[in-house]
């Protein structure tokens, strides 16, 4: 195993945990989903959906990379993953839009659907994607070609990113609508939207230097 | 601009809304009914107790435009922007959207730099919503979960069908009309929505042509005003049933749905019956799916001396209460009722809200009562209670007395003398007149009452 592949899957697992972090990413609709039934069950209930839409929009973003490193140059594809995760960033930096998926009556569908929309409008497949292409492919041989090339590396990248945000979802949700309550929203909400943004950028300038 | 953390007046649930500080500061609707070509003005009014100017008028803008007839108005955010499937709590409550109802003109007046002194930023002219929604008349605003939402009375020609539209909650731009599928419904007027059930409810009254030169006779006595609730899809923005109370229950008006989001009932104020004259309150609420309306409350009319009652009532001999207006405090524990005609002032506990009880009623004004106020006890007061508000923490009622000029011209054709007062609300029942708080509009005509950092019919939940 090279040196990349280190800090690689910790990477994935904790960007995933990030993800799982942001209320407007699945852990409040969950806690919302228990309240309006008055029960935690509805809470566990909407986890599987939520992080299945979540891994689907991570999948689709790798899925496409990979499809498109068979035709690209890697420096090529590089600098368009670059381009797309700044431009996205400053997008969402100056731009607000909140758009309609649902409202508070879902199904399994629904819900899955809203997390993966939601999860693709914030960039979360984009911003993975600079760690996978810095990761060695599946047997760490063939040290020049990233390891986005490798469809397995590709899944293994998604369920391990998807891990982490399904723990973190999980968790907060569980213990906000048993113990802690939404009243700490009110401060603890950070405005996360500003910080995705530069994330999003940050992570874009880093695929450069890959 | 975007705020770094929750702007501090959302609230995730209803019961914590309930903890917010008591309001210092009260914004009304002010109407010129003078007809001498100055315009309408939105007030600022001094609620801190501890101040010099309690209870007194300490700013006001003018709007640039005479006659537009400032009636409802509201914020340009809400704790709605709390919701979890379109969260935006970072942007701020500080835009209040004013429409005239006449004009069709809709300001956007800006509160933040010096909330005593707002500022009009813009204006939205009747061609711009009439070409962007085919609608007249803007009536109720509503800020929800992912913009401005307005209902509107009906068409530029001033007939129907009036119905709902859409504004953009940074930009403010009219983005069209809400309703893709509106099934029979025609008349508009009141909107408000169970967010924890998708469900948006909307009420009727009539067309601009059928209002704005006063109640007319000859439709109200054919039941030609609205009598319906029409229930709708808010994301599908499809219409899915018709309540009807019946066509001699005339003019359907404000809607307080249940403010906690896993309550699916909600309260209806209406006018008149054709019947007897009395008023009512309906109960709207969803058993197995479907939703149906009984009547909780019915209020009599009063027997009276025709020779002190308007022509419009003389035949009659009676003054009608006119519920016109009605409101649910945040725990939906009370819930408070304006008659127009009699100057009653009512609260009703609606705990169990198909069984109400009448906890507390005062008198101010009335047709033929014409009540005073304990600070002015000699001066009989004309207009009567109507547009009410609510503090959060559900401690102090504020009304003001006219209710929309051509129709104040019916019922008190001397001429409203308007006011505005406030009422302390006990904790278990019962309220009182705040004997320090009477406030006199000189030439203008208060109207609706919105309170800083939201009220009692501001703001929507998703979470109980």
């Amino acid at each position: 195993m090279s040196g990349a592949s280190d800090w690689g899957w910790p990477a994935l697992f904790f960007l995933g945990a990030y993800h799982g972090l942001n209320p407007g990413m699945g852990w409040l609709f969950a806690v919302a989903l228990g309240m309006q039934e008055k029960s935690s069950r509805a809470v566990v209930r909407s986890l599987a959906p939520i992080a299945l839409g979540h891994a689907a929009a991570i999948g689709v973003v790798l899925a496409l990379a990979s499809a498109m490193r068979i035709v690209l140059p890697l420096q090529t594809l590089k600098y368009a993953i670059a381009a797309g995760l700044v431009a996205l960033g400053v997008y969402r930096l100056i731009r607000h839009r909140h758009f309609k998926w649902v409202g508070m009556q879902v199904g399994f569908v629904d819900l899955t659907l809203w997390s993966f929309l939601m999860a693709s409008a914030h960039g979360a497949g984009l911003m993975v994607l600079p760690v996978v292409m810095g990761m060695p492919a599946g047997g760490g041989h063939a040290h020049h070609t990233a390891g986005m090339t490798d469809p397995l590396t590709g899944a293994e990248a998604t369920l391990v990113h998807s891990l982490g945000y399904l723990i973190l979802t999980a968790l907060i949700a569980l213990i906000v609508y048993q113990k802690v309550g939404l009243a700490m929203l009110r401060k603890a909400w950070l405005n996360l939207d500003q910080v995705w943004a530069v994330a999003l950028i940050v992570t874009g300038l880093l695929a450069l230097a890959i | 601009m975007a705020l770094w953390r929750p702007d501090p007046t959302f609230y995730p649930s209803p019961k914590m809304a309930m903890q917010a500080p008591p309001e210092k500061l009260a914004y009304v609707a002010m109407l010129n009914a003078k007809e001498n070509g100055r315009p309408d003005a939105l007030g600022v009014v001094d609620l801190d107790p501890a101040s010099s100017g309690y209870g007194r008028l300490v700013g006001q803008v003018d709007m640039p435009n005479a006659g537009d007839e400032l009636h409802h108005f509201g914020w340009n955010a809400c704790s709605a922007c709390l919701c979890p499937y379109a969260p935006h709590p970072h942007v701020e409550r500080r835009y209040l959207i004013v429409p005239g109802i006449n004009s069709s003109r809709i300001h956007i007046i800006d509160t933040k730099p010096d909330p005593r002194k707002p500022q009009i930023v813009k204006v939205i002219e009747p061609e711009t919503l009439a070409a962007r929604t085919g609608y007249a008349s803007p009536h109720t605003i509503h800020c929800g979960p992912e913009g401005i939402y307005a209902s509107a009375l009906g068409a530029p020609d001033g007939n129907g069908p009036g119905g709902i539209f859409v504004m953009d909650q940074d930009s403010f731009d009219v983005m069209g009309k809400w309703e893709l599928d509106r099934g029979p419904q025609q008349l508009a007027y009141d909107f408000w929505w169970h967010l924890g059930f998708d469900t948006v409810i909307t009420s009727e009254w009539g067309t601009p042509n059928m209002v704005n030169k006063g109640v007319n006779p000859e439709i109200l006595l054919k039941g030609g005003y609205g009598h319906k609730l029409h229930v709708w899809d808010l994301p599908k923005r499809r219409h899915v049933q018709e309540l009807d109370l019946g066509a001699e229950q005339q003019m359907a008006l404000e809607l307080r749905p249940a403010h906690d989001p896993t309550r699916p009932y909600g309260f209806l104020g209406v006018v008149v019956s054709l019947k007897d004259l009395s008023a009512s309150i309906w109960l709207w609420s969803r058993d197995n799916g479907k939703w149906g309306v009984h009547k909780i409350i019915e209020i009599p009319a009063e027997p009276a001396d025709p020779a002190l009652l308007p022509p419009l009532l003389q035949g009659f001999k009676a003054v009608p209460p006119l519920i016109t207006d009605i409101n649910l405090s945040l725990d939906d524990r009370f819930l408070y009722v304006s008659c127009f005609g009699t100057g009653e002032f009512i609260q009703y506990d609606v705990s169990d809200p198909l069984h109400p009880k009448k906890t507390g009623s005062i008198h101010l004004g009335g047709i033929v009562r014409k009540a005073a106020h304990p600070k002015q006890p000699k001066t009989p007061l004309n207009g009567a209670p109507q547009m009410v508000e609510v503090s959060r923490d559900g401690k102090r009622v504020y009304f003001t007395n006219s209710l929309y000029a051509p129709w104040d011209a019916q019922f008190y054709p001397e001429g409203i003398k308007s006011w505005m007062v406030k009422l302390n609300a006990k904790p278990e029942g019962g309220m009182e007149i705040d004997p320090n708080f009477f406030l006199d509009f000189g030439e203008l005509r208060g109207h609706q009452v919105r309170l800083e950092g939201g009220d009692a019919s501001s703001d929507s939940y998703c979470y109980s």
